[in-house]
């Protein structure tokens, strides 16, 4: 019989099976302090115990790969002796409960995962799910979330560069923030959260610990529901200030050799990251909390090892060398303590004013959580879910096109990029919102180019196939920058994994992201898993998320989206097909999400990819833009705002029930619009005809319309200004008083 | 010549204000600690942009009492030229180097953005080398930037010629759609009675490459180079 109770237990996330594995380690009752360590050390947040099975089937390795999944974040090699360090995490659950705070301090998590690495963060991205604008709710959410992305951001002064938001009505109790951030290190510089060293000190630097934010990493393990509003303590309150202070002195920490290993108290506090630091060196860490700084009174060993009181750092120094380190400490007025050291015995030891209050292998709760093969099976409503509905009737092309156009999903985001600050450290080629995130690296020719992709609507209609889009589309997007995609982090969000459904969804998705990265050489570097993002027994849609990184060799090369503004050739690079099933236009024109989501053929994106990294990189174009969601049209459109004037084209009639409609709308895969430099385009076809990739010259740009014809015939005509208006209000209109 | 840029633990555009002096314009620059009270034989001071102490009270309101600013102050009533760009023109008003105050901006949102500015006078230390009624394209990236002050003051500050650029819209004019802040007059940047002192919003720091979008913001440091080389001699700093 257990010393604890069935309510302790639930309120702790442990099952009574994993209660007794808790009793077999220790060989004894766990004390209550102990329970809090296992629980927080086993939730699904801190543990992937149901994703775990799946994930190690993502390919990790590749010649550039520096450091893979399991350190704070993925390094791979840029050339130039550098590394670019990169990671996504997810911030879904605080975000909803407290949508300032909660992205904040998303955005502050992510910044020390790099940092920790020994790497300056030059690069924020970000990745965004809400409910439908109409609901006032929604709005609030959305606002608060890019206050607090920007709060945060702005203060601590690195550049937020681009990102994605969509919408549907499953994010509405449930929205998703998810944020990326780059850094940059010497190659030979990495650090490592490795524990050594017997008798080395262990520091705990920066904020001090409150009761906020305990039991956060088992909030985010739990579905939501009535009561969830109540869980507001749970969400910490960032201050970037102090985590600036922190990013300026482990860089300078790191500088020297007197630091052995770094980790930020993150998700699980103190009880992480001493867990964490001292598994993977296979040694033991002891700590007394009494020692710990903290900011309340009659705190418990309990409270203080779950903590999730944001800014702190755990940071074990060389012995001897105790003197160098605090002088940085006190260079930035950081509040410094030594709370223990390294030991030999490969325990976390957790004591009180010396008396011990939990003594747990650290191996155990950082690696022992129980590993789940949860059962999946693909729901019955599946089936239907795939069929195509008869078409009902389409408005006429030029409505749809400017129906599109102001839709929230494709309208402009300048509201909202606005808010944050894009081009600090003056690093950003391309404006936020114009493509992919593009920061040069100075010191060299070379710059990075970053984007994060997902569609919850195609990975609803087959997860395989919407999961493998997403990692095309985002390695797509890079490649039109004119950077060649080198690796790939993840953010893979989803419903309850103990519903088959959802576990089926979870599988499907992990098995596409594994399959497209292996066909694009894309070694999987780190990521994060957010599930239960469900309120009230609705799941959101399946959204994996990608973010791929990747290299331009020179930075004086880099492309834009946007037409340069002379009369140009315009090449459509790819064929378009009948393909509607979750897109942009059969939700927003029909509001429905059926049928089966575009094919993908990886070789001919593959293909596609190169021909774009080596035109851009040859100088045989002079724009390029990814064709993706509400098809051609919105691509072209987007093309030409932003001062990039007017176009006329032709493009053929696709095989299809409505040939204008697909022509114009389809969201067929690997796509692009490019524009062929000046007396380049016949190299440009050549080269596309030898690496098999479809291309057309459809027209050129030049004048103030949009003119689209299909096969001769006009079926859009509508002035630069008239589209523009309607993209920039698209988003705005809902926060500047102009909707009811 | 030589830049000094000072530091303060939330600054967060030093490095930018570094590396246009530095590797865009080839002028020599140093940092400076705000902890420090020497200013490095600098001839020229740059107060940059961010979040001095987190700026949790009024932006610049701590600043003002770090060390290095009694240094600054006394480099500034030296007549040495002395610019503050964003948190740098907020602790400028809050040391009282510059009069005024910064509200939060008129609809309550950080705003980063380019903007049009008017150089309005050209006899001082950071606009020596523009014409006048030159337009620049420069980026803004504030949540606070809304200047004020009040009528007597403006109207002194117009009468001295101390505003030192307006924002502005595309035919040059200062209106209010073109004003993003809601800053008093259109005010984007004022000087002191020495015309040496210059506070601005907007970030020329980030408006020196063509490959950053505008290369408009290297004129007000090439103005004082001008404006030292003029002098005869390079200002002392202590």
């Amino acid at each position: 019989m257990s010393t604890f109770d069935a309510a302790t237990l639930e309120r702790h996330g442990l099952k009574d099976d994993e209660y007794a594995r808790i009793v077999e380690i220790l060989g004894r009752e766990p004390t209550l302090t102990e329970l809090g360590l296992f629980s927080v050390m086993w939730s699904e947040h801190c543990s992937y115990k149901s994703s775990r099975v799946h994930l190690k089937t993502l390919p990790t390795t590749g010649p550039r790969v520096l450091e893979g999944p399991g350190e704070n974040a993925g390094a791979v090699d840029i050339g130039d002796g550098m590394a670019a360090v990169f990671k996504i995490e997810s911030h879904n659950h605080p975000s909803f409960i407290e949508p300032y705070q909660g992205a904040a301090t998303g955005v502050g998590g992510i910044i020390r995962d790099i940092f920790t690495m020994g790497a300056r963060p030059v690069a924020l991205m970000n990745s965004l799910r809400f409910g439908p604008l109409d609901e006032p709710n929604n709005r609030r959410i959305l606002s608060g979330v890019v206050a607090g992305i920007g709060g945060y951001g702005n203060s601590i002064g690195i550049a937020t560069v681009g990102g994605e938001v969509m919408f549907d009505e499953t994010y509405s109790g449930n929205p998703l923030v998810n944020v990326f951030c780059l850094g940059l290190v010497k190659a030979d510089g990495i650090v490592r959260a490795k524990a050594s060293g017997v008798g080395n000190p262990v520091y705990y630097l920066g904020a001090k610990t409150g009761r906020d934010g305990i039991h956060g990493a088992t909030m985010a393990s739990a579905e939501f529901d009535e009561a969830s509003a109540e869980k507001r303590p749970a969400v910490q309150v960032g201050d970037p200030f102090m985590e600036k202070l922190l990013l300026e002195a482990c860089l300078e920490l790191m500088k020297s050799d007197a630091v052995v290993a770094v980790q930020d108290m993150g998700a699980a506090g103190l009880t992480c990251s001493t867990a964490e630091c001292g598994a993977r060196g296979g040694v033991g860490i002891e700590i007394d909390v009494s020692l710990v700084p903290v900011r309340e009174t009659g705190m418990t060993p309990y409270e203080i090892m779950l903590s999730e009181s944001q800014e702190r750092m755990l940071l074990v120094v060389k012995k001897g060398r105790e003197a160098e380190v605090e002088r940085i400490f006190e260079k930035w007025d950081l509040h410094a303590a030594k709370i223990g050291e390294v030991t030999g015995d490969g325990l976390l030891r957790v004591k009180n004013q010396g008396e011990v209050v939990a003594e747990v292998p650290a191996s155990a709760l950082a690696d022992d959580a129980p590993v789940y093969h949860r059962p999946f099976a693909e729901p019955a409503s599946q089936a239907e879910l795939r069929t195509m509905p008869a078409p009902g009737a389409a408005p006429a092309p030029r409505d749809a096109f400017l129906q599109l156009l102001s839709s929230p999903g494709i309208a402009s985001k300048q509201w909202i990029y606005r808010q944050y600050d894009s081009m600090v450290r003056t690093n950003t080629l391309v404006p936020a919102g114009a493509g992919a995130g593009v920061v040069r690296v100075k010191g060299t020719s070379r710059a990075l180019a970053t984007s994060v992709d997902g569609n919850g609507r195609y990975c609803l209609l087959d997860p395989y196939v919407g999961a493998q889009l997403a990692v095309a589309e985002a390695a797509r997007n890079v490649a039109c920058a004119g950077g060649q995609p080198i690796g790939v982090t993840n953010c893979l969000n989803f419903g309850n994994p103990e519903r088959p459904e959802i576990m089926w969804q979870f599988a499907e998705a992990v098995r596409g992201i594994g399959d497209a990265c292996r066909a694009l050489d894309l070694p999987v570097t780190g990521g994060n898993v957010s599930l239960y993002n469900e309120t009230d027994g609705k799941a959101v849609l399946p959204t994996p998320v990608i973010g791929v990184l990747g290299v331009i060799d020179d930075a004086s090369r880099v492309q834009s989206r946007v037409f340069p503004g002379e009369e140009l050739d315009i090449v459509l690079l790819g064929s378009t097909k009948d393909e509607f099933g979750g897109s942009e236009y059969q939700k927003t024109l029909h509001g429905i999400i059926r049928g089966v989501p575009p094919a993908l053929d990886l070789d001919r994106e593959r293909a596609l990819q190169s021909l774009l990294v080596e035109a851009a990189s040859k100088g045989w174009t002079r724009s390029a833009h990814d064709c993706a969601d509400g098809g051609f049209a919105v691509t072209l459109a987007e093309c030409c705002f932003g001062s990039g004037g007017g176009a006329t084209v032709d493009l053929a009639a696709p095989e299809a029930g409505d040939p204008v409609a697909a022509a114009l709308f389809s969201e067929t895969a690997s796509r692009a619009v490019v524009t062929a430099a000046t007396g380049q385009i016949d190299t440009l076809l050549e080269r596309a005809k030898a690496l098999n990739v479809p291309a057309a010259v459809i027209g050129r740009t030049g004048g103030a319309r949009i003119v689209i014809r299909v096969a001769g015939r006009e079926a859009i005509d509508c002035s630069v200004a008239e589209a523009e208006a309607a993209w920039s209000q698209g988003l705005k209109r809902y926060f500047e008083g102009k909707v009811a | 010549m030589k830049f000094a840029v000072v530091v303060f633990p939330g600054s967060n555009c030093d490095h930018d204000a570094y590396h246009a002096v530095k590797h865009v314009l080839g002028h020599d620059a140093s940092f400076v600690w705000h902890k420090d009270t020497s200013l490095g034989g600098a001839d020229a001071v740059i107060l940059p942009g961010g979040f001095a102490h987190g700026d949790y009270l009024r932006t610049g309101a701590i600043a003002r009492y770090s060390p290095i600013m009694a240094t600054v102050r006394s480099f500034a009533d030296g007549g040495g030229p002395v610019l503050g760009v964003c948190n740098g023109f907020q602790i400028l008003l809050e040391a009282g180097l510059l009069p005024g105050a910064m509200l939060r901006n008129r609809g309550l949102k950080f705003i980063c953005e380019d903007v049009r500015i008017r150089v309005e006078e050209t006899d001082t230390a950071f606009t020596a080398a523009c014409a006048k009624g030159q337009t620049l394209r420069i980026p803004i990236n504030h949540g606070e930037g809304n200047y004020f002050a009040s009528d007597d003051v403006l109207d002194a500050l117009e009468r001295e010629r101390r505003v030192i650029f307006r924002y502005v819209d595309a035919a040059g004019q200062p209106t209010p759609e073109a004003n993003p802040n809601g800053a008093s007059r259109n005010i984007a940047g004022i000087c002191n009675e020495g015309r040496n002192v210059v506070g601005m919003m907007p970030h020329p720091e980030r408006a020196c490459e063509g490959v950053l979008g505008s290369a408009d913001g290297l004129v007000l440091f090439e103005s004082v180079v001008k404006t030292l080389a003029d002098r005869g001699g390079m200002a002392v700093s202590r």
